[in-house]
């Protein structure tokens, strides 16, 4: 299969998208404009935890151009709580805040003008009268028996909780000659995209739809706003045709579509909000993972390691989304990719007076990858042994495939040390060595970084069951429509927004294939809510394997169609037939053939000509189930998360400036296995760009807050990201082992780069400081940071 | 609480000239309109995009009589009597790219597309002055645009494709 001999997939092909987008012609949520339509701003508390005793509006009430001002205590009363995603009911959650706010920037009142400029003068004359209220920041504090509680009446600032045990983790610990305990923090940081989320909606009273256009990637997003909004699903149209800056998981939105679309239908006009920079970055959508963990590894003289004991907790802030399931996703790969053979995993998310998690790139696995790497690296320190060598001890080999991890997840297949091989050799690793350690003899901080992490891919329902046992929720199939037109040209239809992944091609590719057509012919749609399939969006690097594998199955039930319509009207069966660029003919009897055009216009005009109980016309769907899921986890909360796992190894060498402390990469190499590739223009893109995106998180990106839960890094001078001087020139070596699963071999690749690079480049800098006796358990590895840890071994060693 | 001031006075609008994509436009707009807004809401063009709206992010970059700027850190009624390029107006007509442009789409610069507008803009300001960049004058260059989806990577590979092809 690795060999397949495919005519499209795996091509250099341009992205069918790229055009629109470098002409300016990008159709955007924020360039969604329609008559009469009326603009948002919002007034945020400026406290972290206080009492709205009362808004008086009647100032910018009385300004020309306002329209409306609208409170929690208005909406709450005619929408329903958008609730968390784990079981507790009494953490509701409102667009607006109602009586109380619980972090600074949550937003308290909306006001609509006819410009966002005067929306925002208006904005400023709403005068709230607060009580400030005791607040607590720190998670740790949050965990105490008499600590300020968030939300009184869910009775503890724990809102989730559950230690997993899987295998005999205490016996096998036992046997281990040595265990080693560490803590390590991620910080709350995120994938930022460069747009910021908008939306706009429309009510039509004659035909009761509100129509809906947002940046949002989010699954069930029409049926939540729906829900919120108490309307049929069927009142809700969300167009996913609308082009999305940047997701990576973050583009949720509900609160801001259910205040947007209830406004929509109060007011009888379109209305839109844009957020500014600082309502993204504070204003509960945004910010990602922020945990703290402690770890044990259980492990032999030989650096086999046997067992694990993991304690992650997580500070997702003030309200829950999505965010207490990011614990979730990396159930289902707990033991990365090594032979672990029992985990103890005890999850806690809690709550504080900060702005709320959401979803970001990964769900939650680039953390626990960080953290698992980290331990690999001190175990191989401890022993005295090379880091690669003792990767190469427990790294699961490439025959022991499908393996059984404890936590009850299959791995579908792999190859992990021939792609750290590879990528090792791309590197040319003892020229590396040799490099690092020049720089060392010249008196520089110079050190290698290694990781090998998973990657989970295929985005399933597990982690809902898994996480709130109220919630049964077993598929999130996705699907796709291929119709055949009477010119015989070719539209297929999906039921999701793209966000950059480039689905059209992807899509357009995988029809062209199963079809043999050109793909570039063939033209892909966005539908919109009320006329697409069932789709669950592309969270969870699914789009590959789930659009991928739907958009197959509706092509190849055309090709099946095209088939059996050729064997009736030449007299044999469909078997006795072959099909070649969409032509039929007689596996025999060459001469006995029909043509594409004849065969579609029998199809959609000869119905005598059709086989008896034929439905006319050519146009299929397929609807696809998550391989390997539909399943409930089993009640010591074993499940098999995501159907593959994709794989990735890097290899840095970077150096610390003896002045400033700021770390340059020299070098970067990323072996990576995804599978297929479809797109491998795509793919390499997406790693590129993920690889960057860790960079951040491992060396500069952090939301950081006050004492009393102020933002202090709410614009792009104190959160920075990485730009084009801090992201080094990388090295992509692709490496190829076929999902069994997935109809093409594909695995996901979304999240590629960034589950990895955090952990190496982290990696990379302790084996630098380690010259110095130093290291940095936290990130980011920020220069501040690195110059403590200098300081501190320096005082320790004097 | 603050009295406001000019509760009920409509700001006054003044006139401007300014020539977009080579079209002269007129308008009168307030003083505190952006330039970016000015081009996205008065004239439609939605190209260039609004990304920080403190100059960090180069999303909302333009040609400013031939010089890149960021358009969400001036006001329209600065760039009267000056010429506008936006992504709109790279290419010479319609239904054609530059090189750039279409390098930008050969080597896969782009995801999302929403920082490509003023990539682009950074891109062509480079190679207005430097026609044949090597990859360090393009890293420099570009650094001035954040970009979350590439990694620069292959923003780095179009420009040096495209520029050097012109050399052959």
């Amino acid at each position: 299969m690795n060999k397949a001999p495919f005519r499209f997939i795996g091509k250099h092909r341009r992205a069918v998208e790229h055009k629109r987008f470098v002409v300016g012609k990008g159709r955007y949520a924020a360039d969604i404009q329609l008559p009469g339509m009326l603009h948002i701003a919002l007034v945020a508390s400026p406290y972290a935890s206080a009492k709205i005793k009362n808004i008086d509006a009647s100032e910018t009430l009385a300004m020309p151009g306002v329209h409306a001002v609208l409170t929690g205590e208005e909406l709450c009363r005619h929408i329903d709580a958008m609730l968390p995603g784990v079981d507790a009911p009494q953490v509701t959650r409102y667009p607006l805040a109602f009586d109380v706010t619980r972090y600074a920037g949550e937003w308290v009142a909306a006001v609509v003008a006819d410009s966002r400029a005067l929306a925002e003068d208006a904005a400023e004359l709403v005068n709230v009268d607060y009580e400030q209220l005791p607040c607590v920041v720190d998670p740790q504090e949050a965990l105490k028996p008499n600590a300020t509680l968030v939300h009184p009446a869910h009775g503890t600032n724990v809102i989730f909780h559950r230690k997993f045990v899987w295998g005999p983790v205490e016996e096998d610990f036992a046997k281990c000659d040595h265990q080693l305990s560490y803590q390590v923090s991620w910080a709350r940081n995120a994938t930022v995209p460069i747009e910021t989320f908008a939306v706009a909606c429309q009510w039509n009273d004659s035909t009761g739809i509100l129509d809906v256009w947002a940046s949002i990637q989010m699954p069930k997003f029409p049926d939540q706003v729906a829900k919120a909004l108490r309307l049929p699903g069927n009142a809700v149209r969300v167009h996913f045709d609308v082009d999305v800056g940047g997701s990576y998981g973050v583009k949720r939105g509900l609160k801001h579509s259910v205040l947007v679309g209830y406004l929509a239908k109060k007011l009888g006009r379109p209305v839109r909000l844009v957020e500014d920079r600082l309502e993204n970055m504070r204003g509960g959508d945004m910010q990602g993972p922020d945990r703290v963990f402690d770890v044990t590894l259980g492990f032999q003289k030989n650096g086999e390691i046997k067992s694990m004991k993991m304690r992650a907790v997580d500070d997702i802030g003030a309200y829950s989304g999505r965010s207490p399931l990011q614990l979730g996703k990396p159930v289902g790969a707990i033991v990365g990719p090594y032979r672990i053979l029992s985990v103890e995993y005890d999850a806690m998310a809690v709550m504080t007076h900060k702005t709320p998690q959401e979803a970001v790139r990964g769900f939650g696995q680039a953390p626990t990858n960080y953290a698992l790497e980290t331990g690999i690296d001190k175990v191989a320190r401890f022993l005295n042994m090379d880091r690669i060598a003792l990767r190469r001890v427990n790294l699961i080999g490439k025959d022991e495939f499908p393996y059984l991890i404890p936590s009850g997840t299959h791995y579908d297949s792999g190859d992990y040390d021939t792609v750290m091989t590879k990528a090792l050799n791309t590197a040319a690793f003892e020229d590396l060595l040799k490099e690092r350690d020049h720089l060392r003899s010249q008196g520089q901080l110079a050190g290698i970084g290694i990781s090998t992490c998973l990657e989970p891919s295929g985005g399933n329902s597990s982690f809902e069951p898994l996480f709130n046992p109220k919630n049964q929720t077993t598929t999130w199939m996705d699907s796709c429509l291929v119709r055949v037109d009477l010119s015989g040209a070719i539209t297929a239809l999906m039921g999701t927004s793209t966000s950059g992944q480039a689905h059209e091609t992807m899509v357009s590719t995988v029809v062209g294939e199963v079809l043999q057509k050109e793909p570039d012919g063939i033209r892909v749609l966005h539908a919109d809510s009320l006329n697409a399939l069932p789709s669950n969006s592309p969270v969870g690097s699914r789009m590959a394997i789930m659009l991928g594998g739907a958009a197959a199955g509706a092509a190849k039930k055309i090709k099946q169609k095209l088939l059996t319509i050729a064997a009736h009207n030449l007299g044999v069966t469909a078997e006795d037939l072959v099909y070649e660029d969409g032509h039929v003919q007689a596996t025999n009897n060459p001469s006995q053939k029909m043509s594409w055009d004849a065969l579609v216009e029998i199809a959609h005009r000869h119905f005598h000509k059709l086989p008896e109980g034929m439905e006319p016309g050519l146009q299929e769907k397929f609807v696809w189930e998550v391989p390997t899921g539909g399943m409930l986890p089993t009640e010591d909360g074993r499940v098999q998360m995501y159907p593959c796992h994709s794989f990735e190894s890097h290899v840095v060498l970077a150096s610390i400036d003896p002045e400033t402390f700021k770390v340059s990469i020299r070098k970067y190499v990323c072996g990576h296995d995804c599978g297929v590739m479809i797109s491998p223009d795509v793919v390499h893109g997406m790693t590129y760009g993920g690889i960057a995106h860790g960079l951040g998180a491992a060396l500069m990106e952090k939301f950081a807050f006050s004492p009393e839960g102020q933002l202090l890094s709410g614009t792009f001078m104190d959160y920075l990201l990485p730009s084009s001087a801090e992201v080094p020139a990388i090295t992509i070596v692709d490496h190829c082992t076929p999902s069994p699963l997935t109809e093409f071999g594909q695995k996901g690749s979304g999240e590629a780069g960034y589950l990895g690079s955090p952990a190496a480049i982290a990696s990379a800098v302790n084996d630098a400081l380690s010259t110095q006796g130093a290291k940095i358990d936290h990130l980011p590895m920020t220069p501040q940071a690195i110059w403590t840890a200098l300081n501190v071994a320096r005082s320790a060693q004097a | 609480m603050s009295t406001p001031t000019s509760n009920n006075t409509r700001i006054d609008k003044k006139p401007i000239q300014i020539q977009v994509n080579g079209v002269m436009q007129q308008r009168h707009v307030e003083p505190r309109t952006s330039l970016v807004d000015f081009l996205r809401d008065e004239l439609g063009l939605t190209g260039t995009h609004v990304g920080c709206e403190h100059g960090v992010c180069g999303a909302c970059t333009v040609m400013l009589n031939d010089e890149p700027v960021r358009s969400c850190c001036m006001f329209a009624v600065q760039a009267d009597d000056m010429r506008v390029t936006t992504v709109e107006g790279l290419a010479p007509e319609r239904g054609v790219m530059t090189k750039i442009q279409d390098a930008f789409c050969e080597k896969h610069a782009l995801q999302c597309g929403y920082c490509t507008p003023g990539m682009l803009m950074a891109c062509h300001a480079l190679v207005a002055h430097t026609p044949h960049p090597t990859e360090d004058q393009v890293r420099d260059a570009i650094s001035s645009n954040i970009c979350r989806c590439t990694g620069y990577q292959q923003i780095v590979d179009a420009v040096m494709y495209a520029t050097q092809v012109e050399k052959k």
